[in-house]
């Protein structure tokens, strides 16, 4: 259990978010114009990394916004947290 | 809406009146379902405009601060998103208060929803009523994090809510969708036993 600090709300307990998974896969312009490969990749295929890793979260059981977090997979520690749209913040 | 001598309480099959006490006394916490409170859904961009407009229908412009709620003359707003509220307002006058909201906001890209009986409304008060919910829900109920004004959507025994802080009684009123009204009243009678609750009229 950790907190994680909703951009409109505050902390709040990790019991009353979602994780949807990684942040910043942007659709194809033209899905037409992709190979079948192409298209899977961008449908299914996510990283995995040990370590910094972005992502999306939802605050399901407060104000249901989405919002980014990069947290650390190993140690759960988030670095950053930033509103949807916005860019991620550089790497330190 | 039904007749009024048709229309039930969401927990009138547990005969709460006939346990009602008259006088709560020194009860250590106080339970009620709140019978019939209206709400109205309101949705739009928090401008100057839209926020004048809303203050024009409702006497009282809508908090824009997270997680608080504004009131006067027994309506109120409750943040419940940076682009969402939650009005309530004395039963039965749902309806013109979301007719005054969509004449004032006329042309302006809004959303104005009356969903009065989509929620149960139950009465928590007395000494031990933080006591009660800190049994149940994650938020940071501690006197100086939470207080009079204070609103948030969490959970309580699993159950969305949204908690209202009405005083620093403390008394709060939790809302909850309809069909988890029965089980969260049960628990909160359970977990409020060991302060031996009393059942007060809404
Ligand atoms: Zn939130």
């Amino acid at each position: 259990m950790f907190l994680i600090e909703c951009p409109w709300c505050g902390p709040r307990d990790e019991s009353e978010f979602d994780c949807g998974g990684e942040a910043h896969i942007e659709r194809p312009a033209d899905p037409a114009e992709l190979s079948d490969e192409a298209w899977a990749d961008y449908l299914f295929m996510r990283t995995n990394p040990k370590g910094r890793h972005r992502e999306r979260w939802v605050h399901a059981c407060g104000c249901r916004r989405w919002f980014n977090i990069e947290r650390d997979t190993v140690s759960h520690r988030i670095t950053a947290v930033y509103r949807m749209g916005r860019k991620p913040p550089g790497r330190r | 809406m039904a007749e009024a001598y048709l229309r039930q309480g969401v927990l009138d099959h547990l005969h709460l009146d006939a346990r009602a006490v008259r006088e709560p006394g020194e009860a250590r916490v106080a339970l009620c379902e709140r019978r019939f409170v209206g709400k109205v859904s309101l949705r739009g961009r928090p401008t100057k405009r839209f926020l004048a407009a809303v203050g024009q229908a409702l006497g009282f412009e809508p908090p824009v601060a997270a997680n608080t709620a504004a009131g006067k003359g027994g309506r109120a707003a409750l943040w419940l998103g940076p682009d969402e509220w939650l009005v309530v307002t004395p039963p039965g006058s749902a309806g013109e208060t979301a007719e005054a909201l969509r004449a004032a906001l006329k042309l302006q890209h809004c959303a104005v929803t009356e969903i009065s009986d989509g929620r149960a409304v139950i009465g928590l008060s007395g000494a031990r009523a933080r006591e009660v919910l800190m049994k149940g829900c994650p938020l940071d109920l501690h006197a100086r994090a939470f207080k009079a004004g204070h609103c948030a959507q969490s959970t309580l025994a699993k159950a969305l809510v949204i908690l209202h802080q009405t005083s620093d009684q403390p008394a709060y009123d939790i809302y909850v969708e309809r069909s988890f009204a029965d089980y969260l009243w049960a628990w909160l009678e359970d977990a409020a036993a060991e302060y031996g609750p009393a059942i007060v009229q809404g």
